[in-house]
Parts: structure tokens; C-alpha cells; sequence
């Protein structure tokens, strides 16, 4: 998929960005770099705040960067004016012209190019029928429900053809249901279109659902990027570990000889770099119970719960700290509440995070 | 006693209309009436005479010394300058307000309502005084028209006592209901809606043109009638810095209802102002219905 010759969508080289001045300044992207490949569905995952929509509207051209540079399929637009970039943004108000009726909006930015009437409405036509809304085109925005109005908003940058499509946290302001079938419109969506879409969101199940890669962004930084599943299984930092999913976060400590103790007589066969105190995290649904002493851990069931295809039991471990726990249907009869069972923590499915 | 809503309907609603009827119904038809009847000897109106036209004729057509009746155009002149000078205001308050406007909703919460408490102090004082500190500012020996005169191309600048002077003057008393509904209307702008417009390639003076313009139409339009209509009205303006030499169909009516004592003449000539504004209103409505269809 990458290849060398051909320039990426996106490339960010080292830009950072701080609003405010002297004393105020307040610093929202810190020396990011990253590059997203041709028609691939990249996503800034991160919490209110981490810069993620500063990094988009960066790109759009909202924004200038105090140092770095941008382009976009190897042209730097690094002090271009957002009317003179190949992308368009689907916003998270959406921003449709409230005097315009639907197909006028679809058509604005066809008109700024100049293009002939017919050929307007046909793109129009098409950029509609897209999103299925070419029976609403007379209609103001006004009149359209959220997820009707979330449709324009697509069409309407669309229909430009942009190099690279930004969406910033578009889904945002619809109800669970709507967003869950938008979710997955917009990856035909792009299936069709055949256009790099560049997506903001904090909800990360919606990132991994969707991605072709992700980027996990805290205070300014790409802590991770990688695709979904990476992130899931290997998280490199606590941060991520505990953004995305469920997850059990141990202390514990790596001894010189090798392994990690996580209390009197628990240590897991793993090799660390450096001794000292670390962070272990294992998925619920990695770790398995065994019958009391023979796993990593003893610990005492608190509470079970039911969930379908599994059970979720929150065990209590000896140094008082609670650990999630997700057995499937055919793993065995669930413990009962308040017995005492035994934990195995697989080598295998244990992280040992960055801070 | 009240269990018919269409009955309840109507008595709650009486006192407006009586007030509606009382204070402006039945004062317009006893001003149209008078306007058709003739100026009496010791009031202003002769109630016995028999209604006529003849008030609306003088307007236009008078009567010769042999009997005939010859084009007087004094009051159309007088007529079409009102029209003109409150044209003109409509256009320079729009000029001057829109920036003022625009400015002010980008300010935060204290400052726009500082601005708002700035633009509404001059109401405080009476527009007469106003007027007179107008007077003041540009008269010849005035500061104005000395920095004027000064840099003045083409000699010395009479300020006052024309048709500038009372534009300048009307422009003054009339800004604030141009920016008030301006403001409105940008206050409640979505800026966003801009940044959608540069995205999507438009570029600042597109976006503007595009966008921002036809979303503040409503507004330049609400503006512009509060500025053209109490405009073709005015007459303290005119009297005081037009200095008489510059008469607006404000004070032609001033004066039949004052020193002429003539108020069928007057009447006349306000029913043709209430006209004139009628149609400029039932215009711009026609316009913007035409906008929204």
C-alpha cells in the first residue's frame, strides 16, 4: 500500500501550535508528525482537549502552524488559505447555509469552481443521491432532521471530489441508533467515494469500528497510531490502555533476574527493559480462572454479571484492588458470588505500559 | 360564564383593539377627512364646508391671477428632496452601521454591552439639543469647518445651512435603528458558517457575498425602513441645520399646522407622506417575499 514514489494524503512533519501569548499561552499540539496514505480511513482518538480537532482544522487551513509543515499529497499548503486546499470538512454542527435550500448548498462549492450549470446539477444530482437525499433537495436545512442534516453535510463536501475528506466528530450530535447506522454509511462511503477520510472522534468504540488506522492523542501528542487492533491488544502507554476498552491496570515490579512480581509469590513471566516499578494491563477477556493456587493470583468473586455471549465477574484482588474478568459461555459453570477462585494471567496477553 | 373560546377569544382581546381603533384608527380617517375640507377663518378647519380634492390639486396645479391653472412645482421639489436626503441617510447609516455592527458582535459579552449602553445614551437627550450641539460643531467659526477649510481644495466650505448639513444631522439622529437591528441579526450569526464558506473555496469577499450578506438581509432591510421612514418625516433637523433654506416635507407640515394655520392643507400633505411610506413599506415586503419564495 505504501509506496514511495507516491506522495501520502496527508503528511504532517513536526508541527506544533499554542494559542495565547506570553504568560497565556497555552500549548495544544506539540511536534506531531504523521503521514496518511491514499484512501485510507485515519482517526485522531482522544479526549476533549488533546488537540485533535486543532490538528484537523490545521489541516482545513482554520489554523496556522507555529512551526512545521503540512501537505497534502505531496503539496505544502503549510500557509495556504483553506479556500485553496483540495480537502473539505464535514463539520460537528454541520455549518449548513441556513438561506440556501439543500441542492444550493450542495452546489456552493461547485459554483466557486466555475462550473457550468448543467454540470452543477449534475454533480449535485449525484453528490445526493450519494447520501440518499435527492428527494429532500428543495428543502431548507431547517426542515431536516439531525441525521438528514448530517447527510448534506457529507454531500456537501463531497461533491468538490476533495483529496481528503475531514470529518470532525460528525456523528456526534446523533442519538445511539442513528450513529451506529452512519457509522456504517460512512465507511461505504468511503468504499465508493474512494477518498482519504480523515475522522476526529473521542468515542473509541466508533474508532475501531471504522479505521483503517488510528492515532491515540493526549496533551498535544500521538501516543499511538496503528490499526485498531493494535491499538486494542498492544497498547504501549497507560493513557491508551485505559482510553480504549475495558482493561486491568496492575502495579507491580520487574525484577532484575526477569519477570514481575505483582505480590508475595504472583509473578508473570515477562522481561522488561530496566527493573523497577511498572504498569502491567491485561483485557478482561484475556485472563482466565483457575481453581485457588494454582493460577498467577488468588482473588474472591464480588460480583457477577450476565451479558449474553459471556459473564463479567469483578474479582477482588489480596491488595484490596478489583480486576474485571470476562468468561465465555463455554468456559465452565460461573463461580459463585463470594468464593475464593484462581486467576492465570497468560504471558502472552499482558502489556507492560509507558506512563 | 366565558365556556365559548372564540367569545373569551374576543374580550381578551378588546382592550388592544380599542386602544388600536381610539388612538390611531380614528385619528387617520378624522386626518383624511380634514384633508378634504376647507381652511377655516378663526380654527384651523372650516367643518362645514363641503369635501373636496382641491387641498391635493394645490399640491401640484395653482391657480394663475387670470383663472388658470399653472404647474407649481415648489412642493414636489420639496417632495423629492425629502425622498432623496432620507435616501441618502439610508445609505450612509448603512455604510457607517454595518462595520460598527459587524465590530461590535465580535466583541465579548461586557463590551457589546458597553457599545449597546453607548449607542442608546444620545436618546437621553432630547433630539432638539442634539441638533443644536450640530449646530456647534459646525458652524463657520467651528472647529470642524476651520480643519475642513484648512486642507479644502476647492476655498472655504459652507457646512451648515444645506442640504449636507442636514444629511449629516439626520445620518447622526437616525444611526442607532440602523445598527440596533444590524447587531441583532450578526449577534445571533454563526461565524462558523464562514469558515464552512472558505472550506469549501469561497474566498473572504465570496464568503461575505454569499453568506454573510443574504443572512443579514433581513436586518439591512429592518434597518433601512427604521432609518427612510421617521426620515421623510423630519422636520427639527431640516429647520435647525438645513437654517430654513433646506425644507423637508416635515416642516411644510409644521408649518400648515402652525404658523398657516391651514391643517386641511397639512392634512393633505401628511396623508401623501403616509402614502408614500406605504408603498415604500409594501415594496420592500414584496421584495422579501419574493427572497424567501
Amino acid at each position: 500500500m505504501t509506496d514511495a514514489s507516491v506522495p501520502p494524503a496527508v503528511s504532517i512533519r513536526n508541527v506544533s501550535k499554542s494559542f495565547g501569548k506570553g504568560i497565556y499561552t497555552v500549548p495544544v499540539l506539540d511536534d506531531v508528525s504523521l503521514n496518511i496514505d491514499r484512501r485510507e480511513f485515519f482517526t485522531l482518538l482522544g479526549p476533549s482537549g488533546c488537540g485533535k480537532t486543532t490538528l484537523l482544522r490545521l489541516i482545513a487551513g482554520f489554523e496556522t502552524a507555529n512551526a512545521g509543515t503540512i501537505a497534502i499529497e505531496g503539496q505544502d499548503v503549510t500557509a495556504a488559505p483553506p479556500f485553496h486546499r483540495p480537502v473539505n470538512t464535514v463539520f460537528q454542527s454541520y455549518a449548513l447555509f441556513p438561506h440556501l435550500t439543500v441542492e444550493q448548498n450542495v452546489a456552493f462549492a461547485l459554483v466557486e469552481q466555475g462550473l457550468a450549470r448543467e454540470a452543477i446539477r449534475t454533480r449535485v444530482g449525484e453528490a445526493l443521491e450519494m447520501v440518499r437525499m435527492g428527494a429532500f433537495a428543495r428543502r431548507r436545512p431547517a426542515e431536516l432532521s439531525g441525521g438528514q442534516q448530517q447527510r448534506v453535510a457529507l454531500a456537501r463536501a463531497l461533491a468538490p471530489r476533495p483529496r481528503v475528506l475531514l470529518l470532525d466528530e460528525p456523528l456526534s450530535a446523533l442519538d445511539l441508533k442513528l450513529r451506529k447506522e452512519m457509522q456504517l454509511e460512512l465507511k461505504q462511503l468511503q468504499a465508493e467515494a474512494g477518498i482519504t477520510f480523515l475522522f476526529v472522534t473521542h468515542d473509541q468504540e466508533e474508532a475501531l469500528t471504522l479505521s483503517d488506522r488510528v492515532a491515540v492523542m493526549q496533551a498535544g501528542k500521538i501516543l499511538q497510531m496503528g490499526p485498531p487492533r493494535e491499538i486494542y491488544e498492544r497498547p504501549t502507554h497507560r493513557f491508551v490502555a485505559d482510553f480504549i476498552g475495558d482493561i486491568n491496570l496492575l502495579e507491580g515490579e520487574a525484577l532484575p533476574g526477569g519477570g514481575v512480581r505483582l505480590g508475595p509469590g504472583a509473578v508473570v513471566p515477562l522481561t522488561c527493559a530496566t527493573p523497577g516499578k511498572v504498569t502491567i494491563a491485561i483485557r478482561p477477556e484475556r485472563a482466565r480462572l483457575a481453581t485457588v493456587g494454582e493460577g498467577t493470583l488468588d482473588a474472591t468473586v464480588i460480583h457477577s454479571a450476565y451479558l449474553g455471549t459471556a459473564m463479567l465477574h469483578k474479582l477482588g484482588l489480596p491488595d484490596g484492588s478489583t480486576f474485571l474478568l470476562r468468561q465465555s459461555e463455554s468456559s465452565g459453570p460461573p463461580p459463585e458470588t463470594g468464593s475464593r477462585v484462581g486467576l492465570t494471567l497468560p504471558g502472552e496477553a499482558i502489556r507492560v505500559l509507558l506512563q | 360564564m366565558m365556556h365559548n373560546p372564540t367569545l373569551r377569544r374576543a374580550s381578551l382581546l378588546t382592550p388592544a383593539i380599542a386602544v388600536i381603533l381610539l388612538l390611531i384608527g380614528v385619528p387617520l380617517c378624522l386626518m383624511g377627512w380634514i384633508s378634504l375640507l376647507g381652511k377655516g377663518t378663526s380654527s384651523g378647519v372650516d367643518w362645514a364646508s363641503l369635501p373636496s380634492v382641491a387641498n391635493y390639486v394645490r399640491l401640484v396645479w395653482e391657480e394663475d391671477f387670470d383663472g388658470t391653472m399653472i404647474l407649481n412645482s415648489s412642493y414636489l421639489v420639496i417632495f423629492l428632496r425629502s425622498v432623496v436626503l432620507a435616501a441618502v441617510t439610508t445609505i450612509f447609516s448603512l455604510l457607517l452601521g454595518l462595520p460598527v455592527a459587524l465590530w461590535m458582535a465580535g466583541l465579548s459579552r461586557t463590551g457589546r454591552d458597553a457599545m449597546l449602553l453607548l449607542i442608546t445614551i444620545p436618546f437621553w437627550t432630547n433630539l432638539l439639543v442634539r441638533n443644536y450641539a450640530w449646530l456647534i460643531i459646525l458652524r463657520e467659526d467651528g472647529w470642524v469647518a476651520k480643519s475642513v477649510n484648512a486642507i479644502s481644495p476647492f476655498g472655504p466650505v459652507q457646512l451648515l445651512y444645506n442640504d449636507t448639513a442636514v444629511a449629516i444631522g439626520l445620518t447622526y439622529s437616525f444611526l442607532p435603528f440602523m445598527i440596533l437591528p444590524l447587531y441583532t441579526v450578526f449577534e445571533k450569526f454563526d461565524w462558523r458558517l464562514l469558515e464552512a464558506a472558505y472550506d469549501l473555496g469561497a474566498t473572504r469577499k465570496r464568503a461575505l457575498r454569499r453568506v454573510l450578506l443574504p443572512i443579514a438581509t433581513p436586518g439591512i432591510m429592518a434597518g433601512s425602513l427604521l432609518v427612510f421612514i421617521p426620515c421623510l418625516g423630519a422636520f427639527v433637523t431640516p429647520a435647525l441645520l438645513g437654517g430654513g433654506k433646506t425644507l423637508m416635507l416635515g416642516n411644510i407640515i409644521q408649518m400648515q399646522f402652525g404658523a398657516s394655520r391651514n391643517w386641511p392643507f397639512g392634512a393633505s400633505l401628511s396623508v401623501i407622506l403616509l402614502a408614500a411610506m406605504l408603498i415604500v413599506m409594501t415594496a420592500m415586503a414584496l421584495l422579501r417575499n419574493r427572497r424567501t419564495a
